[in-house]
């Protein structure tokens, strides 16, 4: 403050004015969140720029041609091969979310309206194995459903067959059950959040209005839980459609997905420009998807009212 | 009538129950088959060994793993939380323009295709010639551990009375002594909830790291290359095992520090809300 009184009075004023910029809420605020963002920045947004760029380019051999092409979408798209991944990969991904979000709906809805002092303990409960290693969880399907597998032994155990099953294993339904296994507890926690944000007094309204219970819950507590629906489905979805390690370990040949694909021009194919067109593709298809979703239950949650 | 029998909490509760079983069945098999005599994980049990467990601090390479395991994690989970101390300070303290959109920047990698996340970065770092070590694994995880980081870190420092910080200035603190004097101590336990987390995260991720690495190996990318043989899959059950142990201690002594940080501040949440 002294510091300012000694200099000439325009010069004060700039000083004072630019401290009171310096001074004022957006400036503190952004400088002090610049450097994570400044991470983010360079971290995630230019590398996937970087792969967008690299998507219009061709590989000749060890270098890169950089002269724009579509050639790397047109096999994307067109070759049979990456069209069926992409297929199962999508396919395999609504199927997955559309289980856990159906099976996890009945527990958050258990925990938010009969948790009653127990919520956070239940919560915890479900997440730990969340936190446990995916690699470790996916491990345990292996484990479970092999020809050797916990499922084979014990079935042949108790007399139900007669020699280990190797449909169990290596095949898209292995896939599904480890995805959903795997993905149960982010199904759960959006939707918990908006159950509890559902308004008692409405349900109860809606009972004394002479609406039974499973019509009160269809038309005044679905509805408004609609947006941890929402939720629920798309943090499934999105990072489902690119998972490698669960089609890699149970999914055998049939159970292949698009990330494997990628992984293979990042690797051993070489051919970088086509694995950033396949994980633009892959982006681009799944955002399309994501989209989609939350049309569908809006348009059911305006139905259901 | 039995309508309102299904919605109560009677058969909700059987489904709640049968749904912990589902969820933890299969993590429990690991355990199980660790202390199992047989090489391969099949009933009936054969008998109980602990040779599997006794086996592993004689394998060097797992060693090795460990060791880097450990240094990645400390690395990333310090970065990872210092910067997500920014970002929540900044987030849940300021009102700017802009504000959503860059918290949903730093929040993205929580929901895009973690393949899609590692190659991207994979082919930033090759075009600026870094090459691939344990360092650039550590920078792949402190994004992926930002998003957390911030969730724990935000519940701990929403509902934070802002007239106590006021009240320090007003007494003559400088704003950095009433960040140390006052701030820090009513969110340490969010701060070391959040470096626990991150922590586990970094010791349990592997697809980044798988992509990132150079020729040094962490614990789950060891675990990846021992599960092509058949015959050391005991060895991995009892490390999985043991990893399973330490990322359900460490999650647990941060929930338990995140809880005494939102009552201290006076707020429910965090992961969970």
């Amino acid at each position: 403050m002294t510091a300012a009184a000694e200099g000439s009075p325009p010069l004060r004023m700039t000083r004072a004015r630019r401290n009171a910029l310096l001074q004022s809420e957006p400036v503190q605020g952004f400088a002090l969140i610049s450097p994570t963002f400044l991470y983010a920045l360079i971290l995630l947004v230019l590398p996937i720029l970087v792969v967008i760029a690299h998507s219009f380019w061709t590989q000749h051999y060890l270098t890169i041609d950089r002269t724009f092409t579509l050639e790397n979408y047109r096999v994307a798209l067109t070759e049979p091969i990456y069209r069926d991944l992409l297929w199962r990969s999508l396919y395999i991904s609504l199927t997955v979310s559309l289980f856990t979000v159906i099976l996890a709906y009945p527990i958050a809805y258990f925990i938010s309206f009969h948790g009653g002092r127990h919520k956070s303990l239940w919560l915890f409960l479900i997440t730990i194995p969340f936190w446990t290693s995916y690699l470790l969880r996916v491990m345990s399907w292996k484990v479970i459903l092999g020809y050797n597998g916990v499922l084979n032994s014990g079935l042949m155990g108790l007399g139900i067959i007669d020699e280990p099953s190797t449909a169990l294993l290596y095949n898209s339904t292995a896939v599904i059950i480890t995805l959903t296994h795997a993905w149960a507890a982010f199904a759960i926690l959006p939707i918990f959040v908006s159950l509890e944000k559902v308004d008692r007094t409405l349900v109860e309204a809606a009972t004394d209005l002479g609406d039974g219970p499973l019509r009160s819950f269809l038309r005044v507590t679905l509805p408004l839980s609609a947006p941890g629906v929402i939720s629920a489905a798309l943090i499934v979805m999105i990072p489902t459609v690119g998972d490698y390690v669960t089609p890699k370990l149970v999914g055998g040949k049939d159970g292949v997905m698009i990330a494997n694909a990628i992984q293979a021009q990042f690797g051993k194919a070489a051919n970088w420009p086509l694995g950033a067109a396949l994980s633009v593709t892959t982006m681009l298809i799944v955002t399309l998807m994501a989209g989609a979703t939350v049309l569908i239950i809006r348009a059911l949650q305006r139905l259901a009212r | 009538m039995r309508a309102r029998r299904f919605l109560s909490g009677g058969w909700l509760s059987v489904y709640a129950f049968l749904y912990v079983v589902f969820l933890y069945l299969p993590v429990i098999f690991l355990p199980i088959f660790s202390i199992n005599t047989a090489p391969t994980p099949k009933f009936p049990l054969t008998g109980f060994t602990l040779q599997w467990y006794a086996d592993l601090p004689h394998t060097p390479a797992l060693l090795d793993a460990a060791w880097n395991s450990l240094k990645v994690g400390v690395s990333a989970s310090i970065l990872a939380t210092v910067l997500g101390i920014l970002a929540a300070r900044s987030i849940t303290r300021y009102r700017y323009p802009g504000r959503r959109t860059i918290n949903g920047l730093i929040m993205a990698p929580l929901v895009l295709p973690e393949v899609i996340v590692a190659i991207s970065m994979l082919l930033v770092m090759l075009q600026l010639g870094l090459s691939l070590s344990l360092f650039t694994v550590v920078l792949g995880h402190v994004l992926v551990c930002i998003p957390y980081s911030m969730t724990v870190l935000t519940s701990g420092f929403e509902g934070f009375d802002r007239s106590l910080e006021e009240a320090s200035a007003d007494l003559g603190e400088s704003a950095f002594g009433t960040f140390r004097r006052v701030t820090l101590p009513m969110v340490a336990p969010a701060i070391i909830s959040s470096l626990l987390v991150c922590f586990t995260i970094s010791l349990d991720e592997f697809i980044i790291a798988f992509f990132l690495t150079g020729t040094e190996a962490t614990l789950p990318i060891y675990i990846w290359g021992q599960l092509r043989f058949a015959s050391k899959l005991p060895g991995v059950l009892a490390l999985g095992t043991l990893l399973l142990v330490a990322s359900f201690l460490l999650m647990t002594v941060a929930e338990i520090l995140r809880r005494r940080a939102a009552r201290r501040t006076q707020n429910q949440g965090g992961i969970y809300a």
